[in-house]
């Protein structure tokens, strides 16, 4: 959340483009966690292609199969399905319970932020205190309440999650926002007769949108990992359905007989979500450039 | 400084009294009907209806929150549904083991992430530092409870030092040994995560802290190196150190809750595990509460605390 200092302090000029992305390409770890996330969403997207077999295909005299059995690279589970099919298709879910939450999350974060922040007073009282109020959860525990409270489901699960992370994006929306609304050249766009609405399209949105940005993509490495925590409880996708989170605990009831049932789908997520934390560093350094390199 | 301390003690209120509606309407949201669910399903459409009434559910909802909160007020929590006990008897027991594990997890983060990040403050940029961020990095992206799984794959199934799961040996004593043998593995793995976010947060606030002029000035003097560390830096780099630990701790209360389920450590993460399993919302809403509550009263204490080691915070 230091992002939020940073970023108040921004200057409000147009930003140069090209410069940006130089910045991140520089930044070797965050291009490679790029090359590695786009190369996941793509074989996810591309599981029916590219694995020979389907993720409910039960061999049921291949049960328990090591990594490197001829036919299944990483082995099969307790009831002979194949890892990597699994893997394939466990990674649709599991990247859409990351990233479609924290994208829902952040839209209505970022109005709510930003309502909050222009029209200050009685709206931004009644806006942060609710925020407040869901802040007071840890957010595992409300998660689970939550999707706990709902019948279990991938939509239940999606739900939960939005609901977490809205408090989180909405008060650095608010703290951005409140960072531009002091800038001199919004008073000059009043001073010009702006609407409130023109004003808020065409100076605050760009502005407040960068640190929501950053921000997001490491909460979407975050929420890989507590979604799929979710779903090893059980309160997301239900069996026979594949999820990263949901393998874990396919893999927990024989991991003295078949530990890489467990530590596959494992390495997937921190995989995963390592990776988002690498964008996230590098677009944060792209796109404020007065920090340049990692200080700290 | 009273006045400032007890100011945020009022301002808490709210807030609990806002924690209390969301866990009241998190109840009201759950699908299913409680007359069924407590009658069972071939209960008579005119059996269900009294027991409504009886129970008050046919009220508008402010009421049925009003009478909720005045219920829960006196420390009646409901009646569990799957094994009739009060939910306040069932909590409470729960409640101790969770803290224990808690509090555990919170020694040893601060354990692992001040000295560590201490000393990757002090010899920035060297191979231990480098390794330090890695790891760090690494941790903070680890699935907690597959970590747990992990190490109970090592240290429990393959090395045999350690138990796999629950608080006491069946045949053992039920001795403080057999307690702690027990919780190294879960606590381990509940700290790991806080004790990298702790180590991160160190290291970047004591390098602020050398950085500021009076420790250069101070350098400059002389002062023994042992002295200018206690004195200058340690001191000024703890407020934000402390509050992140206090955000730790409510990360780990709700971490616990995980790795119970993982470890079937007989906590508040795992009554609430079987009691969504068997759809037990009494104690949902119960557990859900406390929780809530607590993560409320750590956030106040760390708070306070930040004002009595940085007075400055009381004039902001």
């Amino acid at each position: 959340m230091d992002a939020t200092v940073r970023v108040v302090a921004a200057p409000p000029q147009r930003p140069r483009r090209g410069w940006r992305l130089a910045a991140f390409v520089r930044d070797r770890a965050a291009v490679a966690a790029s090359v590695l996330l786009g190369l996941v969403v793509l074989a996810s997207i591309a599981a029916p292609w590219l694995s020979a077999h389907g993720p409910y295909e039960a061999d049921n005299l291949l049960r328990y199969a090591p990594p490197g059995t001829p036919g299944h690279l990483l082995g099969t589970d307790q009831q002979g399905r194949d890892e990597v099919a699994r893997l394939l298709w466990g990674g649709r879910v599991s990247l859409m319970v990351g990233i479609v939450p924290t994208l829902c999350a952040s839209a209505i974060g970022l109005a709510l932020g930003m309502l909050a922040g222009m029209l200050s007073g009685f709206v931004d009282q009644v806006i942060m205190r609710t925020l407040d109020v869901l802040f007071a959860f840890p957010i595992v525990l409300f998660a689970i309440a939550f999707a706990g409270a709902m019948t279990p489901g991938i939509g239940t699960e999606i739900l939960a999650i939005t609901v977490v992370l809205i408090p989180y994006v909405g008060r650095l929306a608010r703290t951005a926002t409140l960072g531009v609304m002091a800038m001199p050249f919004i008073e000059a766009a009043r001073a010009a007769g702006g609407s409130p609405l023109a004003i808020a399209r065409r100076y605050v949105f760009p502005n407040v949108l960068s640190p929501i940005i950053v921000y997001a993509t490491t909460l979407m490495g975050l929420m890989i990992v507590v979604g799929s925590g979710l779903s090893f409880l059980g309160l997301g996708v239900q069996p026979p359905t594949a999820d990263w989170g949901a393998m874990v605990a396919d893999g927990r009831v024989v991991l003295r007989r078949a530990p890489h049932v467990t530590i596959i789908p494992g390495i997937a997520i921190l995989a995963v979500s390592l990776a988002f934390n690498f964008i996230g560093d590098g677009l944060r350094d792209a796109l404020d450039p007065r920090t340049g390199r990692r200080a700290g | 400084m009273s006045r400032f301390l007890l100011s945020r003690l009022l301002a808490v209120i709210p807030v609990m009294f806002g924690v209390s509606v969301v866990v009241f309407l998190l109840m009201q949201i759950a699908p299913g009907d409680v007359a069924t669910a407590l009658l069972g399903p071939q209960a008579t459409e005119q059996a269900k209806q009294e027991l409504r009434h009886t129970l008050g559910l046919d009220k508008p909802l402010p009421v049925q929150y009003g009478r909720w909160l005045a219920r829960t007020g006196e420390g009646d929590l409901g009646v569990s549904i799957a094994t009739q006990r009060p939910v306040a008897s069932l909590v409470l027991p729960r409640f101790l083991n969770t803290l224990l594990l808690t509090v555990a997890s919170l020694f040893l983060a601060i354990l692992i992430g001040y000295p560590t990040g201490l000393f990757a403050a002090l010899r920035a940029q060297t191979v231990f530092d480098r390794s330090t961020t890695g790891l760090t990095l690494l941790l903070g992206s680890t699935p907690p409870f597959w970590l747990g799984l992990i190490l109970v794959l090592l240290f429990a199934l393959r090395l045999r030092w350690l138990p796999v799961s629950g608080m006491y040996d069946m045949a053992g004593d039920g001795g403080l040994a057999d307690l702690l043998r027990h919780l190294i593995l879960p606590a381990v793995t509940t700290a790991l995560g806080p004790a990298a976010i702790i180590t991160r947060m160190v290291r970047s606030s004591v390098r602020e802290a050398l950085a500021k002029p009076h420790v250069r000035v101070a350098r400059a003097k002389g002062l023994a190196r042992r002295t200018l560390l206690r004195r200058h830096v340690i001191l000024n780099a703890l407020p934000p150190v402390v509050t992140i630990t206090g955000l730790q701790l409510g990360y780990l209360l709700g971490g616990a809750l995980l790795t119970e389920v993982v470890f079937d450590w007989p906590g508040l993460g795992s009554l609430l595990y079987d009691s969504i399993t068997a759809r037990d919302l009494p104690v949902v809403q119960g557990t859900t509460l406390l929780v809530g509550l607590c993560f409320v009263l750590v956030n106040i204490i760390v708070d306070m605390l930040n004002v009595v080691l940085d007075p400055r915070l009381q004039e902001g």
